[in-house]
């Protein structure tokens, strides 16, 4: 028995162990180089910063380009975390919230600058651009640099802006007879779409956002509700979603979503419209500036060339596009303030910006954040089908006047209080139902009227 | 030596005759009803393995494509393929991540099977007073939601200075695996008879040697498939590591991650990067999978 | 010697006897316990502490959002915790959704196990073409059905189904829960399947033998010796599955985004509502607290009242 054993105990040593061992073996040997190792601080003086920002296409390219930068500041070695936009959002806000102290710059939006600076979470920049003067931050778009500001003063450096317009098939608006107008209206497009529509074909009349989310259906939402004369709150902040033009906007949207829009509509963002409409799934798309780009990017898009651009379509306003710009902010916990400066102003220099476009391509440069980026020539050349319009686009956007009638918050496509994030994301939801018809458009509106309001009571803005 | 279909060899005594090959031993009675049963039994299997591979295989083929053909209608099998994928993700610096992974799953698997195999032991063959106690108290760790703990225990990692490391991942993928571990180990070590304890005790073994020389080759299969679940866990973990880490102790799923963008085509660069990512876990399976299925030769001793 | 002496030094010996056993039972007792601790005593410090952190959190009012809001409230959000808007929707889709995708799966994991018990060419590479999607990313695999399969345009479901005039249907908001069911069970089985894999394996070939030399079928040893044997396995599958199935968020998160409406907020998702859109830190911890509890309390009588798992060490047949 105990020979049997004893063979069997010799034998049969797993090998399953014997591997782990021997990854451990040299796992512990390589985790010196890279897990625990490099403290933070400095290494032989060279201070190391990290950029928290998302993988969007403009800036995976500082990421590339990063070299150049190390390059003119040897003593500065850049450290980037790159996360899904939600992702950053969330874990930037825990840590900045609780002193957490791992970023040196961060991605933020035109939602989270004026509150961010206002908890005094992120830096003052505005002594920083002063002491720059070849920083030239008076270049800076007006629109954006206001929606990056609080009390006056500039907290957040604009990376990229965007506002939102329609892009159209050309060829596809050719056969079928119908002509765009230099500034639609609603009512042309819906027209347009439904003409369009062509379900046998697999192709929709239009792809409007339905994902659930206060970034994502309430974005192209939300201007349709201004340009119709609706708005979340009045100056007494009294919720506004049952209003007659909230309501009209919203059912008006819907209605066009499920007549006339992409299959999958109840769970597409930008993405999937993107990719419905560069595989040749859709006459028109509503929506950010920056798609231009990619639809004229041969390796993303199918639809290379066929595009024609139009501002956004309007009711009862003169210009109904909205405005986004993902800038950089330095948290006021950063113990390396003055390299995180270097790298911010670095990355949204004129200097980068033709950088990008000697290294990378002009159709790649960053829109939207600074007005001599609409004078380079090569620039102009080869973004000729969209970089007017984007630029007039993000000049009319006033994240303190949009709409009709005025309203106790900022913001375009968002209502600017930190609560937006949670209300924004619920009645969306609902809003998204109703495109999977599940509930009635008045049924959503009904129970966001009422989140509306006690988030308005709860956060103290009604008195 | 009789070699069975898989090529492993396996010994002809008695003691080693592998359990499981009911059909290949059957009396010829039932043999015309076991030709069927030949034939339909590989046939299920293979469309079942085909049925659940099937969106891994077209992840890996998307991999290989441009952004454009990454969504076609129709899906395209036949396609131009290209390398542009793979280079973009090289160029973002896979080494250190994977680095930071395997160390994370390597050290905390192993730190798991030393504490939970003894505890295993202790909980199975000859239990403590307070057995489904200590049982219970194991599994009940994993009820807390750590969404809801995420923001506690980012503030104690804050406090312990162990924010951004690897350290941090080791001690809570440990937590995070012992209480499988310790139930999965104790199904097995309950398989060893009696009849070879009592001969080990009657030997004069001490408990340590009991556990060592003679219980750990019997469950050693056992252990290999617990070992496999506790790398896999680990090593797909990524609710702790993208909360718990920023720039140098970043895992592979937070790398995984960092292609996904709100604004931007990237389902081809995400299938590339999946594909890396399982890769190693892959080979984990596929070397730990042979001693998942040789058995325990429980009837083999008399 | 005399009777009455032989019966004393008879009594001291067996009085020595149960001492000396006595002793040696001491002993051994804390030699068992001295192989438990090292894993209770890791166990307690690394998840306690948090635990406790957070019950400490949950008597707190605390928005991450306004800074300097922050204080104490004591049971207050636990109050708040059961009339929140969307907290009893919450439970019940947790429920159906848990209880639907551990019953697939086990019957799943169950028929391959069956399947791979025996041997055929190529087993091995089916074996690890079976365990593939227990091996890809939660997030990764979820993304994976979202658009390479379920897309209405671009899917492959789609695709397959042309022929029987499905069209372009949207199975995320058309069929929201048999669509991320569907995720969870594809991710799962294979977990179960290893495990019932391995309690298949360790049957005692000689008690099979023995029952086919006494003339049982195919259908009887199953019914009445492999069955039983699995039971512990099973039931091992089902507590472990429910465990893991219960918290899950990526496929909710990336697939359906808890929609159409509510129709697939589970918990863990509401949950995350909570702390990452309110960043009601207090609220949010107060929920984590409720769900343990209620969790440890569904536990407690599956395993003390239903299951086999804590009756007694001897459980397989030998």
């Amino acid at each position: 028995m105990r020979d049997r054993v004893a063979t069997r105990s010799g034998r049969r040593l797993p090998w399953a162990l014997l591997l782990v061992l021997a990854l451990a073996a040299g796992a512990c040997s390589g985790a010196g180089g890279g897990g625990g190792g490099g403290g933070g601080g400095s290494q032989g003086g060279k201070t190391t910063i990290t950029v928290a920002t998302v993988a969007n296409p403009q800036m995976q390219d500082i990421q590339k380009l990063s070299n150049a930068f190390e390059k003119d500041n040897p003593n500065i070695n850049v450290k980037f975390v790159i996360l899904p936009e939600n992702e950053l959002r969330d874990r930037v806000t825990q840590d900045i919230a609780t002193k957490g102290g791992q970023y040196d710059v961060v991605t933020i939006g035109t939602f989270e600058a004026p509150q961010w600076a206002k908890n005094g979470w992120i830096e003052n920049l505005g002594p920083y651009t002063q002491k720059d003067p070849a920083y030239d931050a008076a270049d800076l778009i007006p629109t954006v640099a206001k929606a990056l500001s609080y009390n006056g003063s500039l907290y957040a450096v604009p990376f990229y802006g965007e506002s939102s317009f329609v892009m159209y098939r050309k060829d596809l608006f050719q056969q079928a007879g119908l002509t765009m107008p230099a500034q639609p209206t609603w009512d042309q497009v819906a027209q347009f779409a439904r003409k369009l529509n062509n379900p046998k074909k697999n192709q929709a009349g239009i792809c409007l956002r339905g994902l659930p989310g206060w970034g994502e259906l309430f974005a192209p939402l939300n201007t349709v509700v201004n340009t119709f004369g609706g708005r979340w709150y009045d100056m007494n902040w009294n919720a506004q979603l049952t209003e007659a033009p909230f309501q009209q906007a919203t059912q008006f949207y819907v209605n066009l979503v499920r007549d006339a829009g992409e299959p999958g509509a109840p769970n597409s963002g930008f993405t999937e419209c993107l990719t419905a409409y560069s595989q040749g799934h859709a006459a028109m798309w509503y929506d950010a500036t920056v798609a231009a780009s990619l639809l004229e990017d041969p390796k993303t898009s199918k639809v290379v060339g066929k595009n024609g651009y139009v501002p956004a379509p309007v009711k009862l306003t003169k210009s109904s596009g909205w405005l986004w710009a993902w800038s950089l902010a330095m948290p006021s916990t950063s113990k390396k303030k003055d390299a995180a400066w270097k790298f911010m102003s670095w990355a949204t220099s004129k200097g980068y910006i033709k950088l990008v476009g000697q290294q990378l391509g002009w159709t790649r440069v960053p829109p939207g954040s600074r007005l001599s980026t609409y004078q380079i020539p090569e620039y102009k050349q080869a973004a000729a089908a969209f970089a007017d319009l984007t630029l007039k686009a993000i000049n009319e956007a006033d994240v303190n006047n949009a709409g009709t009638q005025p309203r106790p918050y900022t913001g375009v496509q968002y209502v600017g209080i930190p609560e937006f994030q949670s209300l924004g994301t619920a009645v969306s939801q609902e809003i998204s139902a109703a495109i999977a018809g599940r509930e009635t458009v008045a049924q959503a509106l009904q129970k966001g009227q009422q989140q509306a309001q006690q988030v308005a009571k709860e956060a103290g803005y009604k008195k | 030596m009789e070699a069975d279909d898989d090529g492993d060899a396996s010994m002809s005594t008695v003691a080693e005759r592998a359990p499981g090959r009911v059909a290949d031993t059957a009396p010829g009675r039932f043999r015309s009803r076991f030709r069927m049963e030949r034939l339909l039994v590989p046939t299920l299997a293979w469309i079942a393995a085909i049925g659940f591979f099937f969106p891994v295989l077209w992840m890996f083929l998307t991999g290989f494509k441009q952004e454009a053909d990454a969504f076609t209608s129709p899906p395209k099998l036949i396609f131009a393929p290209t390398l542009a994928q793979y280079r973009e993700i090289f160029s973002r610096g896979f080494a250190p991540f994977l680095i930071n992974s395997a160390t994370a799953t390597v050290v905390s698997t192993l730190l798991v099977l030393a504490l939970a195999i003894p505890c295993a032991y202790g909980l199975a063959i000859k239990p403590v007073e307070k057995w489904r106690d200590v049982l219970f108290f194991f599994i009940s760790t994993r009820f807390l939601p750590v969404v809801g703990a995420i923001v506690p225990i980012y503030i104690i990692a804050r406090d312990a200075q162990l924010l951004d490391t690897v350290t941090v991942l080791i001690l809570l993928y440990t937590a995070m695996n012992m209480p499988i571990a310790v139930w999965m180990l104790r199904s097995f070590f309950l398989e060893v008879p009696r009849a070879i304890m009592e001969a080990a005790r009657i030997d004069g073994a001490t408990l340590r040697q009991e556990l060592v020389r003679v219980v750990l080759p019997l469950v050693a299969p056992g252990i290999a498939a617990t070992a496999l679940i506790c790398v896999i866990f680990a090593w797909n973990e990524f609710f702790f590591a993208v909360n718990l880490t920023s720039s140098r102790a970043a895992t592979v799923p937070v790398f995984l991650v960092g292609f996904i963008t709100s604004e931007g085509l990237f389902w081809a660069r995400l299938s590339a990067a999946a594909t890396m990512a399982c890769l190693p876990v892959l080979l984990a399976g596929w070397i730990a999978q042979k001693q998942l299925v040789r058995g325990l030769t429980m009837g083999a001793v008399k | 010697m005399t009777v009455t002496e032989d019966r004393a030094s008879q009594r001291g010996d067996a009085l020595r006897e149960r001492a000396a056993s006595a002793a040696v039972e001491r002993r051994s007792r804390w030699a068992r316990r001295s192989l438990v601790l090292p894993a209770m005593l890791y166990t307690i410090v690394v998840t306690q502490i948090p635990f406790l952190v957070t019950i400490w959190y949950s008597l707190q009012s605390w928005n991450l959002l306004r800074p300097g809001s922050r204080h104490f409230v004591g049971l207050a959000n636990y109050g708040s915790v059961f009339s929140q808007n969307g907290f009893r929707s919450a439970v019940v889709n947790t429920v159906e959704f848990t209880a639907s995708a551990v019953i697939f799966s086990l019957v799943g994991g169950l028929i391959l196990a069956i399947l791979l018990d025996r041997k055929f060419r190529g087993r091995a590479l089916v074996r690890t073409l079976l365990i593939s999607p227990f091996l890809i990313m939660p997030t990764a695999g979820a993304l994976l059905w979202k658009t390479t399969m379920f897309n209405p345009v671009f899917g492959i479901v789609n695709f397959v189904l042309k022929p029987f005039g499905v069209g372009t249907l949207d199975w995320a908001s058309k069929f929201p829960m048999p669509t991320i069911i569907t995720v969870a069970v594809w991710q799962w089985t294979p977990f179960m399947m290893i495990i019932l894999l391995s309690g298949l394996q360790s049957q005692s070939i000689d008690i099979l033998e023995a029952a086919r030399v006494d003339g049982a079928g195919n259908w009887q040893i199953f019914r009445h010796l492999t069955v039983p044997h699995l039971r512990t396995y099973m039931e091992l599958c089902v507590l472990l599955g429910s465990i893991f199935i219960v918290q899950t968020f990526d496929s909710i998160f990336i697939i359906t985004q808890g929609g159409p409406g509510q129709a697939t907020t589970n918990l863990p998702y509401f949950l995350y509502l909570q702390a990452f859109r309110r960043f009601e830190i207090g609220q949010a911890a107060a929920l984590a607290i409720v769900t343990t509890i209620a969790t440890i309390i569904i536990a407690t009588i599956a395993l003390r009242v239903l299951s086999n798992l804590f009756k007694g060490e001897e459980l397989a047949p030998r």
